[in-house]
């Protein structure tokens, strides 16, 4: 069947801001989506909220709405834009969820649009537990079994059925969020409770505890024709019990008989044409008994997933793309795999190599969460990793990971018995880095019966792992000489340089040279879905020691792009927008390109984003190495955030010849010394700071420059266990306890500056001239982690003098640091002073959103200013200031964190961000409050506990809605302020203090927003914190500092005087382009 | 076997050597011994013990394209014949602690069992990558201490004899006919509902040019009594044995040298509805006037596309040959066969009906074992042919491989033969 052309326009569905279980695999997939449907000649619209995409960029569909994601602006969108069919399975849970509520207000029968890819029953089907069990049931298979629960009485009934420990699942929510497993009695109804309120549909299952069996995931694909084919077997390393996004994986499925598989296949096979998904693809998820190979159904997902991402990253062949050309009615048959270019799609991959993914946690962002892993995903990035075998691929992922680790290092435990007791527990938990325990485990001479009793892992893994460990005995005892003959089998078995120098106590410099002085190099072998069975045409590679070379690099003018490696909060999908864009400009500017990176889910790692991909572990050793075959002109990295950064003193030094800012000058603005030294020269202002590397040198340096100080370590991003701290007392605690501050790793002490403002800016400086990209105001005031914080294009209230100087003191600093490509500054500014915070001279997380908000691609611009041209020549003189505004929020994962405290600080949390754009600052506000999930109330009741320095300030803020609509409740010292400028209150109770309290009122969903800023000291934190967590879990919007609740009332006030409206970037662009006509 | 022994100390070697001069050096597993064959690979990711125990490999040694192999042991129902037949396995990796309920025995314990040689810790994608450029080539695999030079061996992989022109299939067939009356394996708990074993029974004589047992299961579950015969059972034999119909199964080796047999399958196909799979379908091709011709490197894998050209629906297939019908010698002989199937990578043919009489036959392998079942129904079409011919209606191979009610439209498609 060839494609349809009955239909002209299709509306896109992008998956919204980046959070746990919903990460940039959606823009993978949905730039993949719209690229094929636009190639076919279709008009592509698109709606997405998240700025940070390649997705909506201007070029990607014809009509791109950075929109929220809700009913009200799909249906504005659909009125303007009149799509004939919208594909809802390529942006994740919400483009479906979007689409199902767009079906219930009866948008799409009101406009006749068809949905495709999935019709309304079958995602149903799929995602109803009640519907599922029963659609399972009418083909034979079997589900855990299970009650469906809409409230917690019933699912007390359904518990009677399925025992304890029970697994509560939440329907219709994404990542598991809301689910768990009660182990006992007590914490059921509590569970089921959050389980309830995290579901759209107020309804969760309970069901049957199969902890401890295997679990498998297969992807499939489905065409108009009843095609279906098996694109990738996945097998979970962490047995049932742990969210597969949490889950170690690994492809293919390896402890399957061929028996055992293909009934498995069979099955997924019968339950993609039960569910009835049309065309495109889908997940199918079980779970085995190791003890009798019993097969249940866990679960399937009616759309491309994270799961696909990785299948399609795993085996070459892109789902995403398929799914788009099945969906306009293409065959299998009909479409040609890109990799082989001679045979069809209609096939099923074959790999002759072993994937692992793992995940990558940060809980130690989140005071009091709980790590232990359940059926929540929990997880904020991944790596994968490719090798010949398992050994070697795990041992590459590991070193993937960023987390300090290059292999399997002993774990520190207490001596003897306690110890033991110890790694038991580690083993038997699941947490993160549990392997580590399982390796420490065999080194101590567990059993691989001991161990599989505690774990569950299945006993192959194991096996694996001890042999590693194994190994590593073997390499501890060897002499110069065997060392010599052992290494090539090591390296075979995946083992890192780092890590064979801690076995052999030398530096990773020696095992290098040892390597190459053996000739011991890697070669590098190619993806191509087919196990070689075909010649392939695209050079995705990775590497291995093994006899033949695939690579073939040729004598083209080449640039490699060293990208983020896996997502963590601080280090996101920014970054690997930047380093695609990079590769897009010098693509077309003649360059070959060549991308290094070890994150599944990025467009990035797309065979087709660059010339050439290498799908390797950022480390020096794994770059080292492919510069060395490659031998590229040059080397970018300062697109790929800290981690290619890391490396670029020691690539320099190897002479790798690296682009744009010089290594010595991203040097000499991160070590502070010589950045003090520079900033005098300058004449530029920073708050008074010194450099700890003792707890004493830290207290006499707050002693000078006065408390409050902000105190954190040195080359960190995303604030990582940065602090604001009062006194003395909090200093030392900090110093000792938090950081342990030692000569190596000395502690930067800053005087925060109270109230202030803080402001960023992006500039582009090509070595003469420097270009203001975007000046932006943050919201919230310092102290707030500018990742955490909202910010808009162009500043909403400060003065031109001072934006006139941001802008001098931004040329200033760009010149004097000789800056090739893009740079970052962060102000402070406090009544007329500024304050120079930091300068880091690399993309920042803004670039994306700056580069929307101005029209302009910055980091394309960066990448061919770094190659050599001038910004002249790129037409790129000017600052651009555009005529509206561009507000961009931030987007917690709070909801993940039971027990965290949602206030704001200098350590940035949020996963990822929204952008909302309109004429004025208070609309532009809103929307971005909109699309991070915070709607305002246009009326209702407003809590307000503020602390004494707000009062004033929020007083006159909400004296505006109680004008408008709005009732107050406000606690003693807020309501007594509030009285006495007029502003009538009714008092509520704090927590502890009588009933009905603040929490209670939230609860009884008697408040519509909440206003709730807190004083420094922690008891008062505390005190309030169940105030901030009730807000969250009931979903009401709520503001933690004066300055955000100020933004929210003109917000409010805005939307009262008209809707919110819609419009497309490219006309916003364009309008952008007449303003400064 | 301590750690160091395990993996760092010299291991026992193993060479294979090539044809052309090409020797990779790995490490010994399995049998010590000499094993001298053509080198094909496979591309499966599962099923290495249904792949190790296929009669269809004799005279061949197989190069597994993916690397972990072993991780599941070997079973006592995982067989496709009484023992191995190929003359060497070639591996990445065999890991030696297997995990899986049903292990009984390791891979290398199995292999020393049949006494097959087998070799690991080579570039196994380089080999295949030798096989997919150069075509197939004879070779030589050495676990034998005392036979590890080179030179020597690849001398003798040039003198050896390759399978073009050499009948295998006498290596391989029974010597007695039997009954076989096994069902397919039972499978785990949970499985999708299967079909019910038909009440009625139909007498099917199969004949055993090196057939897997996962056919004669299939022909079981679908209602059949089962009698498999010798190679060169004489037609006469077979008729006076009263069947409903005829199978003639898979085997090894070029279908052109097989002695024998074309004659009787002529006689039978006059007489009895035919179903060949495999060897099976080549030798019917050969029967009907065809001609058959060698294939670059084969296909064998178990993902790949085979399209019904009445439906263009595609199954994901079996697929283990190195030889094909030619499509353009059937329509040259003159006998009203249609194409029903094509390979999608390559164009070759992979199934044939007959317009006149009750026969069809296809070259992949419907049974699988290893491999996915999406061509299952070609065993029930079968029951339906027999059936329907035994009620007496004239009805042909080609009416029921139409299930769509088409023209075949295959003209195109196969033209190019891009194996040869």
């Amino acid at each position: 069947m060839p494609k349809r052309n009955d239909i002209q326009s299709v509306l896109v569905f992008g998956s919204g801001p980046i959070i746990i279980g919903q990460a940039c695999e959606f823009d993978y997939s949905g730039t993949q989506a719209c690229r094929v449907l636009k190639e076919e000649g279709y008009r592509v619209i698109l709606l997405n909220s998240n700025p940070a995409t390649i997705m909506t960029d201007p070029e990607t569909a014809d009509a791109t709405y950075i929109e929220p994601m809700t009913v009200e602006a799909a249906s504005k969108i659909i009125d303007i834009e009149r799509p004939d069919v919208i594909l809802p399975t390529v942006g994740g849970q919400t483009a479906l969820n979007l689409a199902l509520a767009l079906v219930d207000a009866g948008v799409l029968e009101k406009y006749g649009v068809q949905l495709i890819g999935a019709q309304v029953e079958s995602i149903n089907k799929a995602e109803d537990r009640e519907l599922f069990a029963q659609a399972m049931g009418n083909i034979g298979l079997s589900v855990p079994r299970s009650g469906v629960a809409r409230n917690v009485a019933e699912a007390r009934e359904a518990l009677a059925n399925t025992h304890l420990p029970a697994i509560i699942r939440p329907s219709f929510t994404m990542g598991g969020t809301g689910g768990s497993i009660a182990y006992t009695d007590e914490e059921f109804d509590g569970l089921v409770q959050w389980a309830l309120d995290q579901s759209p549909a107020t309804e969760c299952l309970i069901e049957q505890s199969i902890l401890g069996w295997k679990e498998f995931e297969l992807e499939l694909m489905r065409d108009a024709a009843d095609n279906v084919v098996v694109i990738c077997s996945i097998e979970n390393v962490d047995p049932m019990g742990v969210h597969t996004g949490d889950s170690i994986t690994v492809a293919p499925a390896q402890t399957l008989t061929d028996k055992e598989y293909q009934v498995m296949r069979d099955a997924a096979v019968d339950i993609m044409r039960e569910i009835g998904v049309d065309t495109g693809g889908s997940n199918v998820q079980f779970g085995i008994n190791p003890e009798d190979g019993a097969l249940v159904v866990i679960e399937m997902n009616p759309r491309v997933s994270r799961s696909s991402a990785l299948a399609s990253k795993a085996t070459g062949f892109p789902i995403a793309k398929i799914a788009a050309k099945l969906a306009v009615g293409y065959t299998l048959d009909e479409i040609q795999n890109d990799i082989t270019k001679e045979t069809p799609a209609s096939f099923e991959p074959s790999i002759d190599y072993v994937v692992t993914k793992i995940p990558r946690f940060t809980f130690e962002k989140f005071a009091g969460a709980d790590d232990i892993l359940t059926t929540q995903m929990k997880s904020v990035g991944e790596a994968m990793s490719i090798g010949r075998t398992f050994k070697e691929s795990l041992q590459k992922a590991l070193r993937s990971m960023e987390t300090g680790t290059a292999g399997f290092e002993p774990l520190e435990l207490p001596e003897g018995e306690e110890g033991l007791a110890l790694l038991r527990k580690k083993v038997r938990d699941p947490r993160p880095a549990r392997l580590h325990a399982v390796a420490e485990a065999f080194r101590r001479g567990f059993s691989i019966k001991e161990v599989f009793d505690l774990c569950k892992i299945d006993p192959w893994f194991l096996g694996n792992i001890r042999e590693i460990i194994e190994a590593e005995a073997c390499l501890v005892e060897a002499s110069e000489n065997e060392r010599k003959e052992f290494l090539l089998r090591a390296k075979q078995m995946g083992f890192s340089d780092a890590r064979l120098a801690a076995l052999w106590n030398v530096n990773e410099a020696e095992v290098r040279d040892l390597r190459h002085k053996l000739d011991i190099r890697p070669v590098y072998k190619r993806v191509d879905t087919c196990a070689a069975e075909f010649e392939a045409f695209t050079p995705y590679m990775y590497s291995t020691y093994e006899q033949e070379c695939e690579a073939a690099p040729t004598d083209r003018k080449k640039v490699m792009i060293l990208g983020g490696g896996p997502n963590r909060i601080g280090q996101g999908i920014e970054f690997d927008y930047c380093c695609v864009h990079a590769s897009f400009a010098l693509a077309e500017a003649g360059y070959e390109t060549i991308m290094v990176n070890c994150n599944p889910e990025t467009v990035s790692t797309d065979y087709d984003t660059s010339d050439r991909l290498y799908f390797e572990p950022l480390t020096l050793e794994d770059v080292l190495e492919i510069a060395h075959i490659e031998k590229p002109d040059g080397v970018i990295v300062q697109f790929g955030g800290q981690t290619p950064l890391k490396l670029c003193l020691d690539l320099e030094r190897a002479g790798v010849p690296i682009w744009g800012t010089t290594p010595d000058a991203i040097d000499r603005a991160e070590d502070r010394e010589r950045f003090d030294d520079m900033l005098a020269k300058l004449e530029l202002t920073k708050p008074e700071s010194g450099l700890a590397r003792s707890v004493e040198e830290a207290v006499a340096i707050a002693a000078r420059i006065e408390y409050p100080i902000l105190v954190r370590p040195s080359y960190v991003l995303g604030g990582r266990a940065m602090e604001i701290v009062q006194n003395e007392e909090g200093l030392r605690y900090y110093m000792q306890v938090a950081v342990n501050v030692s000569p190596e790793h000395p502690v930067l002490v800053d005087r925060f500056l109270s109230d202030a403002t803080e402001v960023d800016v992006d500039a582009i400086c090509d070595g003469k001239r420097v270009v203001i990209a975007g000046i932006m105001q943050h919201i919230e005031e310092a102290g707030v982690h500018s990742g955490d914080s909202a910010c808009s294009l162009p500043p909403y209230d400060l003065p031109p003098s001072m934006i006139k100087e941001i802008g001098e003191a931004s040329r200033k600093l760009a010149l004097e640091l000789g800056v090739c490509g893009l740079m970052n500054v962060q102000y402070a500014v406090k009544g007329d002073e500024l304050y120079i915070i930091e300068v880091n001279p690399r993309a920042s997380r803004t670039v994306p959103f700056v580069s929307k908000a101005i029209g302009r691609p910055l980091a394309k611009l960066a990448s061919l200013v770094m190659s050599g041209k001038t910004l002249d020549e790129l037409d790129y003189t000017q600052e651009i200031v555009p005529p509206h505004f561009s507000v961009k929020e931030a987007v917690l994962p709070f909801v993940k964190f039971p027990g965290v405290d949602t206030l704001l600080s200098p350590e940035m949390r949020s996963t990822g961000e929204v952008m909302g754009i309109d004429s004025d600052f208070g609309r532009a506000y809103a929307k971005s409050q909109i699309q991070a999930g915070n709607t305002l109330p246009l009326s209702g009741r407003i809590l307000v506990s503020v602390k004494e320095e707000d009062h004033d300030r929020v007083a006159e803020a909400v004296k505006e809605l109680t004008d408008n609509g709005f009732d107050i409740i406000a606690t003693t010292g807020t309501a007594a302020t509030f009285k006495a400028l007029g502003i009538e209150s009714e008092l509520v109770a704090k927590v502890g203090q009588g009933h009905p309290n603040t929490v209670e009122r939230i609860n009884e969903g008697d408040v519509d927003l909440v206003i709730n800023t807190v004083g420094a000291d922690p008891r008062s934190v505390s005190d309030s914190s169940s105030i901030r967590r009730a807000a969250l879990t009931q979903g009401i919007p709520y503001f933690t500092t004066a300055a955000a609740a100020c933004a929210a009332v003109g917000g409010i006030r805005a939307l009262q005087s008209e809707s919110i409206g819609v419009r497309a970037l490219q006309e916003t662009h364009r309008r952008i382009g007449e303003d400064s006509n | 076997m301590n750690a160091r022994q395990a993996l760092f100390a010299a291991k026992k070697p193993a060479l294979l050597a090539l044809a052309d001069g090409t020797v990779y050096r790995g490490t010994a597993l399995g049998a010590e011994a000499v094993g001298t064959g053509e080198v094909c690979f496979n591309t499966s990711i599962t099923g290495y013990q249904e792949i190790l125990s296929d009669p269809s490999y004799a005279g061949q040694m197989v190069a597994m394209t993916y690397t972990q192999i072993g991780n599941v042991g070997t079973n006592a129902q995982d067989s496709e014949s009484a023992r191995p037949f190929l003359s060497g396995f070639i591996v990445k990796e065999a890991f030696q602690v297997p995990s899986n309920f049903r292990s009984e025995e390791t891979l290398h314990d199995y292999l020393v069992r049949w006494e097959v040689p087998a070799i690991e810790g080579i570039d196994t994608r380089a080999l295949v990558r030798r096989i997919r450029d150069e075509g197939a080539q004879m070779a030589v695999l050495s676990t034998d201490p005392a036979q590890q030079d080179p030179e020597a061996l690849v001398e003798l992989a040039c003198k050896a004899q390759g399978l073009e022109g050499v009948d295998m299939v006498k290596r391989v067939t029974c010597e007695e006919p039997y009954e076989f009356s096994q069902g397919t394996w039972s499978g785990i708990a949970g499985q999708p509902t299967r079909a019910q074993v038909p009440e009625e029974k139909l007498k099917v004589v199969a004949y055993d040019f090196g057939v897997k047992r996962n056919i004669l299961r299939l022909l079981v579950e679908n209602g059949f009594e089962v009698t498999v015969v010798p190679a060169t059972t004489p037609a006469s034999d077979v008729l006076a044995r009263k069947p409903d119909a005829v199978f003639l199964s898979n085997g090894p080796g070029d279908p052109a040298a097989v002695e024998g047999v074309l004659e009787n399958v002529r006689t039978l196909a006059n007489e009895l509805p035919v179903f060949g799979i495999c060897l099976g379908h080549q030798i019917l091709g050969l029967a009907l006037g065809g001609t058959t011709h060698k294939l670059k490197f084969g296909h064998h894998g178990g993902n790949q596309p085979g399209q019904d050209q009445f439906t263009k629906k595609v199954s994901i297939c079996a697929e283990n040959h190195g030889f094909a019908v030619d499509a353009e010698s059937l329509r040259t002989a003159g006998e009203p066969v249609v194409i029903t199937h094509l390979n999608l990578n390559d164009g070759t043919v992979e199934g044939l009906a007959h317009e006149t009489k009750p026969i069809f036959s296809v070259q992949y392998h419907p049974e699988a074992s290893p491999g996915p079942h999406d061509a299952g129904f070609f065993f029930t079409r079968f029951r339906e042919m027999v059936l329907r011919h035994k009620q007496g209606e004239a009805v042909t191979g080609a009416q029921i491989a139409n299930t769509a009610g088409n023209v075949a439209d295959c003209s195109a498609d196969c033209s190019e033969n891009k194996g040869v």
